[in-house]
């Protein structure tokens, strides 16, 4: 059966970006507003399945809008391309449904609520036009597309904290939107044009040098974007303020663009030139880097974020092996990393929800409290650590294998470094899991009334629940508190503040009592995604090992862009 | 291809100026550093346009004297792009100039951990450098031993 798909291409972009107009314009009818964003995600979501599967049986889909062929713009969906959209657009209609359980943002009295929907439906769009990108500058549009409507998701309410984590994160952005314009007016002068096809062809016969410039350049652009280590310094900060539904498609989707972005170049455009120890390097750092941070974090949020950037290097790793099995692991990754990073601050989000913090030094007794949500946060937490038989396994498999493959000292020292972040991670999610699930919230809250006295000598009972002083930290079951801990440590069992634990809390009977299905629901189907995708793992994998072996060989992806002419 | 050197010139000039001005810590100066950056950044696009020309109008003028249109119009699509971010730039500094009376750009949570800790560090060990394992360092290798990894 042939099927003919190419004139939904553009429908990814342009739905949502309808949509965005339409919502706005409903901005009094919420009710209405909320019809139209679930119609449109969900639209997005058949037709990238059906591009998948069209892109599947007939190779890439190319349109090029407004019928310029050669000339305009082209949107291809190739098998990575689709792959990514249907992730993306399967995650995204369920943090939608998830921040509608909530109330949107979770905080409505403070945010315009009416342009949250508008702002979803625009990064949608942002995310989508760059997964289908053909050229260079309408990668950089659609950049900005998303970036847009992240400043304004990050920044929603316009608190303080978000205010400052708002700045660095729009400002290294800014900064690195204009690497990637210098980088593009590079490159046409260089080449004489923008298209990743066209620059495919161009750059065989471009001076050497001069292409290595230009590799570097876009390279450290699509780095800050993906968060990959000397670069990933402003992600941490600035994720964990936003509301839990924005974070989570935040550390779903944006970091795993910039992934996509790399990925694109370093196999269409310089599959020549694949400066494999400079990723490999950057991958190794990011990895032990990043969990070492997430092993230090006293909050949730935090950690997920340390572990995102962390798990950024696994994908870095199978690009800069650049060989068909690393690719392959990589994309396999990239789509197991989006469900699951998102799943877990999605629950996160519900942790806050339900004990009013996702601090570990006020939670304690989750398990008991809501099984529903211990069982949620362990599965995906067990997959991120990349347990068997889950997908987190699977995918660190296929990349060490991959590493072994290469056989070279640097991929072997890789492949025992992937191996020592899985283990830490592991140990960052265990901490979390002892500290917040498994001790009572009495536990909890006599911990950190102690705390803060503890600058003298530790008594009998102190060391028995096996808290340690250690240069100006405080140590409970491998977590260091810091000053900043002891600090809210104080602040917590001061009566007079406003601060409360989750022992005082529900003394208090200060909290919701149950969690609300709307919210439980979404996440629940994501965790139950993140499942499938360890079910139909070897459909999935033979799809991203025909998805590698496309970008290696290169000539499906520039034959139907640049065959155009014999038609 | 020969480049236009006023181009050139003036366009690293204004990149220069305006990673100095990033570097300031008023978000009201970053702002006008990034305003520069992206000027520059659009310069460069004019360089590599290549030579001026005509207007490239079909049937006015003859095809090798035309400019080389797609970079002025990728040019006008950043300077739009830069033209918002600016402006959603400059409300964040005036909210953050509502909420704190400054719109200094503030430190790293991660950074000021770090240099407590690094000053801490400095005072404790300075008593007794050849003293190494204190009591509480014994204290924690002893806890550790018990309590395994959790």
């Amino acid at each position: 059966m042939s099927l003919d798909a190419t004139s939904l291409v553009p429908i990814p972009v342009v739905l949502p970006l309808f949509g965005a107009g339409l919502t706005l314009a409903l901005s009094r009818r919420p009710r209405a507003q909320q019809a139209v964003t679930i119609a449109v995600l969900t639209a997005v979501a058949v037709i990238a399945v059906v591009l998948l599967l069209a892109s599947e049986r007939n190779g890439p889909q190319v349109v090029w809008l407004g019928g310029w062929e050669q000339l305009g713009i082209a949107l291809v969906a190739d098998r990575l391309a689709s792959l990514m959209l249907l992730v993306s657009a399967v995650v995204t209609l369920l943090v939608l449904l998830y921040s509608i359980g909530q109330g949107m943002t979770g905080d409505e009295r403070e945010a315009p609520v009416s342009i949250y929907h508008p702002t979803f439906l625009v990064l949608v769009a942002g995310v989508s036009n760059a997964f289908l990108a053909g050229d260079l500058f309408n990668l950089f549009v659609s950049f900005e597309m998303l970036l847009f409507a992240s400043y304004v998701l990050l920044t929603l309410g316009g608190t303080n904290a978000r205010i400052r984590a708002g700045t660095i994160y729009v400002v290294v952005n800014m900064l690195s939107s204009v690497l990637f314009l210098i980088g593009l007016a590079a490159v046409y002068a260089a080449a004489g044009t923008l298209n990743l096809a066209q620059l495919a062809v161009k750059m065989e016969t471009t001076d050497s040098d001069t292409a290595l410039m230009l590799q570097l350049l876009l390279l450290v652009t699509f780095a800050i974007k993906a968060a990959v280590f000397p670069l990933s310094f402003w992600l941490p900060d600035s994720y964990p303020t936003a509301p839990a539904p924005v974070t989570a498609v935040f550390a779903g989707l944006l970091t795993k663009v910039g992934v996509y972005a790399i990925l694109r170049l370093q196999t269409l455009v310089f599959p020549n030139s694949p400066l494999q120890n400079l990723l490999l390097w950057a991958a190794l750092l990011t990895m032990v880097i990043g969990i070492l941070g997430a092993v230090a974090q006293s909050d949730i949020k935090r950690m997920l974020s340390f572990t995102l950037v962390s798990h950024i290097g696994y994908m870095i790793f199978g690009i800069g092996l650049a060989n068909d099995a690393g690719i392959s692991g990589a994309v396999f990754y990239v789509a197991h990393h989006i469900t699951i990073q998102t799943a877990l601050f999605l629950v996160v989000g519900l942790i806050e929800h339900r004990a009013g913090s996702t601090g570990l030094l006020r939670l304690g007794g989750l398990a008991r409290l809501s099984p529903v949500l211990a069982l949620l946060f362990f599965v995906p937490a067990m997959n991120l650590a990349g347990i068997p038989p889950m997908s987190g396994f699977i995918g660190k498999v296929g990349l060490l294998q991959a590493g072994l493959d290469v056989g070279t000292p640097l991929a072997l020292v890789l492949v025992a470094g992937g191996v020592v972040t899985s283990l830490l991670t592991l140990y960052a999610v265990a901490k979390t899991w002892g500290l917040a699930f498994w001790r009572s919230p009495e536990q909890a809250h006599e911990m950190a009334r102690q705390m803060p006295g503890l600058e003298d000598e530790l008594d009998d009972n102190q060391h028995a629940q096996g808290m340690v002083v250690h240069r100006d930290h405080v140590h409970v079951a491998g977590t260091a508190f810091g000053s900043r801990d002891l600090e809210e440590a104080r602040r917590v069992i001061d009566d007079e503040m406003p601060d409360r634990d989750l022992h005082q809390l529900l003394r208090d009977n200060a909290l919701p009592d149950r969690l609300p299905l709307a919210m439980v629901l979404p996440t629940a189907v994501l965790v139950g995604f993140s499942l499938l995708l360890t079910v139909v793992a070897g459909p999935l994998y033979g799809l991203t090992d025909r998805a590698a072996a496309d970008l290696r060989d290169r000539t499906p992806y520039l034959s139907a862009v640049l065959g155009g002419d014999d038609e | 291809m020969s480049a236009n050197l006023t181009l050139i010139l003036t366009a690293s000039t204004m990149i220069g100026a305006g990673v100095y001005l990033i570097l300031e810590r008023s978000l009201t100066r970053v702002l006008v550093g990034l305003v520069l950056l992206g000027n520059g950044a659009n310069l460069l696009f004019m360089v590599a346009a290549g030579p001026a020309g005509d207007a490239p109008i079909v049937g006015t003028t003859d095809v090798e004297d035309m400019a080389d249109p797609l970079p002025q119009a990728l040019v006008l699509t950043a300077i739009v792009i830069t033209l918002g971010t600016v402006s959603f730039l400059l409300a964040m500094a005036h909210r953050s100039w509502q909420l704190s009376g400054h719109d200094d750009v503030q430190d790293d949570v991660e950074d000021a951990a770090i240099r407590m800790l690094a000053a801490s560090d400095e005072a404790s060990d300075s008593h007794d450098l050849s003293n190494r394992a204190t009591e509480d360092d014994v204290a924690t290798d002893e806890i550790y031993e018990e309590e395994g990894s959790p």
